[in-house]
């Protein structure tokens, strides 16, 4: 395996869908290569920084919108 | 109203699709308010993988829930709630998207890169906050410049932490699509990061 299959298997590897075949191999370089290794650290901290994004929310207007035309259909509707 | 129901769901224990299912039928607020604090973050955020500006991306979001308001009675359990609402909005989202890359310049929408280099601190500056405040805003851009279903998988799989199986049922993309859209869109991401990386030292 060289590092451009490496960094190709990463996603795969970290989902746990490597095959039996691949999985040692993609171990293997990871261990003799430290480039692939700094690339797999960066990969890593790249997916936990996305998870910790913040996320706006509605605004209030939308919401409180929201919420009287759920009132609004609910009364609408025969019970 | 069933006060049972927010009690049963506290922070963690969110209430299962039969009982979320039943009070909206039954028209309980506390339910539907549960449902809007619950998930449309994420559904704004989703949309915005669609939508030019996250003005229009809030609109989606509305127009999803009153879509939900309107059909929950024909919803059947096939799926769980959640992936149907998020069809919903992903459905809604495509038609606006098409609709606005008909009536505005692509040139216009973003995704074009800052010719700028990162901000200045990119070394040496004060820990911790601002530091991570640079990181956010690369990644901001990052996943910006991202074509639509990357951004929807990565913003679904990585900022929203959802599963590989509810990422392709609500996208409607098999489980081999799904792994080569998010690895690209992470592979992208990194490389936004890698001078930032690099600079520090590694991660
Ligand atoms: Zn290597």
């Amino acid at each position: 395996m060289n590092c451009d299959e490496f960094a190709e298997l990463v996603t795969a590897y970290l989902d746990d869908a490597l095959d039996d075949s691949s999985r040692p191999l993609f171990l293997d370089h990871m261990a003799r290569c430290s480039g692939c290794t700094g690339y797999y650290g960066q990969f890593t901290s790249t997916i936990t920084a996305l998870g910790e994004l913040p996320a706006p929310g509605l605004s209030p207007q939308t919401r409180s919108h929201l919420l009287t035309a759920f009132r609004e259909a609910s009364s609408e509707k025969p019970e | 109203m069933s006060e049972g129901v927010v009690r049963l769901g506290g922070v963690t224990d969110f209430p299962p699709d039969p009982v979320i299912v039943a009070g909206l039928r039954s028209g309980d607020e506390e339910v539907f308010a549960l449902l809007l604090d619950e998930w449309s973050r994420g559904m704004l955020r989703l949309a915005r993988s669609y939508v030019s500006t996250a003005a229009s991306a809030e609109e989606v979001v509305q127009d999803t829930w009153l879509a939900v308001i309107r059909a929950v009675g024909t919803f059947e359990g096939r799926s769980s709630l959640r992936t149907w609402v998020y069809r919903i909005l992903v459905n809604t989202a495509r038609r606006r998207g098409e609709r606005e890359s008909r009536t505005i310049p692509v040139s216009s929408v973003g995704g074009e890169r800052p010719d700028g280099v990162p901000p200045e601190r990119a070394e040496g500056g004060p820990e911790g906050a601002a530091l991570a405040g640079e990181v956010r805003e690369l990644i901001d851009k990052a996943v910006g410049t991202l074509p639509s279903r990357q951004r929807a998988v990565i913003t679904l799989r990585d900022m929203e932490g959802y599963g590989s199986d509810e990422v392709c049922e609500i996208l409607s993309i098999s489980p081999a699509n799904q792994r080569v859209l998010l690895h690209r869109a992470r592979a992208a991401v990194r490389d936004h990061l890698a001078a930032y990386y690099d600079g520090k030292g590694g991660p």
